[in-house]
């Protein structure tokens, strides 16, 4: 400010400097700011993924997540001061798993008919993914609290905090693992089932949801209903199977390596 | 939208009050789940006042998981640290789980289940 600047505006610059500090002191501690943030942010994120052609590798989970990390970052903002509000977007993965029946329904005769190739594919593929995230975290010599918590990551959020829990890992690490693997698992499926031949979008969708829970039946929805409804059978029947199998199969394999 | 979510919300009380009672294991979501799929089975009138709630839910899954995710920022000290056994260990095994799940089913579908009728691939 220079030197010939009125006293009056002076004056009147700093109350509202003033006020204005107020006002971010009010909203940062109400839970207002960090939904309103959230939904923008995602907003943004799910228009940069539109208009990339919904590429798999533009996953709005993943720019949304580094925007607001870095925003929260920036302004000196506690995580658990954001999540007092985000908690409010955090709740509605309960109804929204108990929705997966509604797709399930309407794609019950097939699943009459798949029934056997789509539990061999959900124990198979449940049980490769555990397995093999606890081998190749223990071969590179990471931490046992970090090998508990990687354990569950291929199973929905709120299911594998639960399970990592009860086997000694950390819950908030692995709600963030769970996440990435959705992602990656978004970004990758295509190219990968490519690969292999794959084609069937019931096998797709089910691989999915087996290997990638809600973040990849969220992208098997943008594909086609029907390869999300089988995404979304597949994350919930994992969360089913591995809530009872996973404690027991990573329990045994944590004491012994 | 009314009655739809409260079902839903009712489905997931309903679930995590059985868990809780019979002390399982299992999510209480996913035990909603089960019920409204078992609801919507015995009522099939229902699905109309539900879908478009769900429908626009399930759209929109991906937001769901964004909080969590923002959980990183918590955790960034131990992911720099670990990060080759943390970065690894997460690719790998979800290629493996993708891999193996789908191979598993396609190899399945071609032996046990029936063609689907009229629907040749």
């Amino acid at each position: 400010m220079s030197a010939e600047t009125p006293l009056s505006q002076v004056v009147a610059g700093s109350v509202i400097g003033g006020r204005l500090v107020d006002v971010w002191v009010y909203l940062s501690t109400t839970p207002l700011l960090g939904l309103a943030v959230t939904l923008l942010v995602y907003q943004g994120a799910f228009m940069v993924y539109r208009r990339s052609g919904f590429h798999p590798l533009a996953n709005p989970v993943a720019l949304a997540v580094i925007a607001l990390g870095s925003l929260l970052w920036a302004t000196g903002t506690p995580y658990a001061t954001y999540f007092e509000g985000a908690q409010f977007v955090h709740f509605l993965l309960g109804p929204a798993t108990v929705a997966l029946a509604v797709p399930l329904y309407e794609q019950l005769p097939r699943l009459k008919r798949l029934w056997l190739p789509m539990l061999g594919a959900l124990v198979v593929g449940t049980l490769a993914a555990t397995v093999s995230a606890i081998g190749i975290g223990w071969a590179l010599g990471a931490s046992p609290a970090t090998i508990a918590s990687l354990a569950p990551k291929s199973v929905t959020a709120p299911v594998a905090m639960g399970i990592a829990e009860k086997i000694g890992g950390l819950p908030t690490l692995t709600a963030v693992l769970v996440v990435c693997t959705g992602i990656l698992g978004a970004a990758s499926a295509r190219g990968l089932f490519d690969l292999l031949r794959i084609q069937d979008p019931t096998v797709r969708g089910f691989a999915l949801g087996t290997a990638a829970h809600g973040i990849g039946t969220a992208r098997a929805f943008l594909v086609s209903e029907e390869m999300g409804a089988f995404a979304g059978l597949a994350m919930g029947l994992s969360a089913l199977f591995s809530a009872v199998a996973l404690p027991l199969v990573a329990g045994v394999l944590l004491r012994w390596i | 939208m009314i009655p739809a979510l409260a079902t839903l919300l009712v489905c997931q009380l309903l679930g995590e009050a059985l868990v809780r009672t019979l002390a399982v294991p299992v999510p209480g979501p996913v035990v909603g789940m089960a019920g409204l799929l078992l609801a919507l089975v015995l009522r099939p009138a229902w699905l109309a006042a539900l879908k478009p709630t769900t429908a626009t839910l399930l759209q929109h899954l991906s937001l769901l998981f964004v909080p969590a995710g923002v959980g990183v920022m918590l955790h960034l000290q131990r992911l720099g640290q670990e990060a080759l056994a943390i970065g690894v260990a997460l690719v790998l095994s979800t290629w493996i789980g993708l891999a193996s799940a789908a191979l598993t089913m396609a190899w399945l579908m071609k032996r046990v289940a029936p063609p689907e009728p009229g629907h040749e691939r």
